[in-house]
């Protein structure tokens, strides 16, 4: 218990002084899962419109396949990236194993089918006159898209949401294809694993509070954005 | 209004991406370095010293992945690792008999204990042989947290359970981690568990541990690092300049008094030996 006060202590301490070694730590979790999140939300929005709005033989299929690959474990993903990124591997020209770039590859590949799973269930719980309707009204199929997407942004944001929670959390493929490297791959929950490691203990809870509260802050503000009109 | 706030969102995004992408590849090929090592040159905080005097002088950048002796080997087998900073010499020397390595050398050494409780159920307290302790652990069924990881830690473990007479494999009193030097130790101290450990790890973690050391000095307990080039001509890939580079540096006088002066102010004593240059019979080997 005194622990926790400890660790508790030590974040706030860790959070006013702005110690350097964490704010960059912090900055790289929120720099690579951010930038995941907006990958998976171009390939989510879009793959899981088209998915949704499309009829095709094996679509029933293909939604399983996206649900399921919404629980992929992160250190699965993890292993299969690095296996491409070796430098004998498939993409080894690339060189970017162990660098941000390879986080953000492999984050993506987590939280793409979040995004994409959510986006069909969106858009599929929408009525289904509602796309007749706007086609009647005129609107062209570009035009009717936007408008159905639009309709379904408060899922689609939740879906955002799940996305960004699921990677920022995660820490089984970050060690593995950042490889915590101090000062240019370690962020904050691959940290606190080696904090753990080393024994430290109240570092090691400072950091899993400095990730609780910058989760709590974004997801806040993308609260904000979800809640700031109601659908009409 | 709408449309135009959603287009600044996106141009937002688009100048994130490239920013992004600009500043992410930031060092040249030739001047990444993958340094493969073992958990315990990490958790005790050795390399956080070494590391940044060798980049200031050579200009690499390292990238130090810290995993098991054995995840380092199979790295360097692959050709996935330029350098290997590892502590398991049996399993070396087959690495080097498959021409996987092209130079190998002594850096420094310390020495393994174990530990355990302090009421120590098994009564092994200040006993001279490993093997007689463990033996002892065995007959009396006290739990043993083994690394089970393929580390340098494990093999050694392994390589004294046999010395012993005793197959702990399988039994119910001994339990493997899966886990690095540092959280064995902690799981170790959790159950109330004896396990192996290097030195090194044990004094940097002792303060929250409660666990002591029971048994230390025999030689069968000595803990060898050695450091390994990566063979170029096996994987072209290999960065082989800095590989050398790296390994002449461990071996070097500056880097040797770093060795043998780490941890002398936090512990009392050092926590490494540096060997550079001794031959491995004057270790008994």
């Amino acid at each position: 218990m005194e622990l926790i006060l400890e660790g508790f202590r030590m974040a706030w301490h860790l959070l006013v002084t702005l110690d350097k070694e964490v704010l960059s730590v912090t900055l790289l979790s929120l720099k690579v899962s951010g930038l995941a999140t907006l990958i998976s939300l171009l390939v989510g929005v879009v793959g899981g419109t088209g998915i949704a709005l499309a009829e095709f033989p094996g679509k029933k299929l293909l939604v399983s396949v996206v649900n399921t690959s919404m629980g992929l474990p992160p250190v699965v993903v993890g292993l299969f990236v690095t296996i491409m990124l070796w430098r004998n591997g498939p993409f080894g020209s690339w060189e970017i194993l162990y660098t941000p770039s390879a986080m953000v590859i492999a984050q993506t590949v987590i939280a793409s089918p979040i995004v994409m799973g959510i986006s069909i269930a969106a858009i599929q719980n929408l009525p289904p006159n509602l796309r007749l309707q706007i086609l009647a009204l005129g609107a062209s199929r570009p035009q009717m898209v936007w408008l159905l997407v639009r309709e379904a942004r408060l899922p689609l944001l939740a879906g955002i949401m799940a996305g960004f929670g699921g990677v920022i959390s995660e820490v089984g493929a970050s060690i593995m294809v950042g490889g915590n490297i101090k000062g240019y791959t370690r962020v904050l929950t691959t940290a606190t694993v080696m904090e753990t490691g080393k024994g430290n203990f109240d570092t090691a809870i400072a950091l899993g509070i400095i990730l609780l509260v910058l989760c709590f802050v974004i997801n806040y503000l993308l609260t904000m954005v979800q809640q700031r009109e109601r659908p009409r | 209004m709408k449309r135009l706030q959603n287009l600044s969102l996106f141009l937002a995004f688009t100048a994130l991406l490239a920013a992004f992408l600009v500043t992410s590849p930031a060092q040249a090929a030739s001047k990444n370095l993958i340094l493969a090592t073992t958990t315990s040159t990490q958790d005790s905080g050795l390399l956080d010293v070494l590391i940044p005097v060798f980049e200031k002088d050579s200009g690499y950048f390292v990238k130090t992945i810290a995993v098991g002796s054995g995840q380092a080997m199979a790295m360097g087998e692959k050709g996935e690792a330029d350098v290997l900073l590892v502590h398991s010499p049996d399993a070396e020397k087959k690495f080097m008999e498959k021409g996987a390595g092209s130079s190998r050398r002594l850096v420094m050494h310390n020495d393994f204990v174990i530990v355990g409780p302090a009421g120590d159920p098994a009564k092994i307290r200040g006993m001279k042989t490993s093997a007689e302790a463990f033996k002892k652990i065995a007959q009396s069924g006290s739990i043993f947290l083994s690394r089970g990881d393929n580390s340098g830690t494990h093999a050694k473990e392994k390589g004294l359970w046999k010395g012993a007479g005793v197959s702990s494999e399988g039994q119910k009193w001994y339990q493997q981690t899966g886990l690095g030097m540092g959280q064995t130790l902690n799981v170790a101290a959790e159950k109330k568990g004896y396990t192996l450990t290097d030195r090194a790890t044990y004094l940097a973690l002792k303060k929250n541990l409660g666990l002591e050391i029971l048994v230390e000095g025999d030689a069968k307990l000595l803990n060898i690092y050695h450091v390994i080039e990566v063979n170029q001509a096996k994987w072209p890939k290999v960065n082989a300049a800095g590989a050398k580079s790296f390994a002449d540096f461990t071996v070097s006088k500056n880097a040797q008094d770093i060795i043998g002066k780490f941890g002398v102010e936090k512990f009392g004593a050092p926590l490494f030996f540096p060997d550079a240059g001794k031959k491995p019979e004057s270790l008994g080997l």
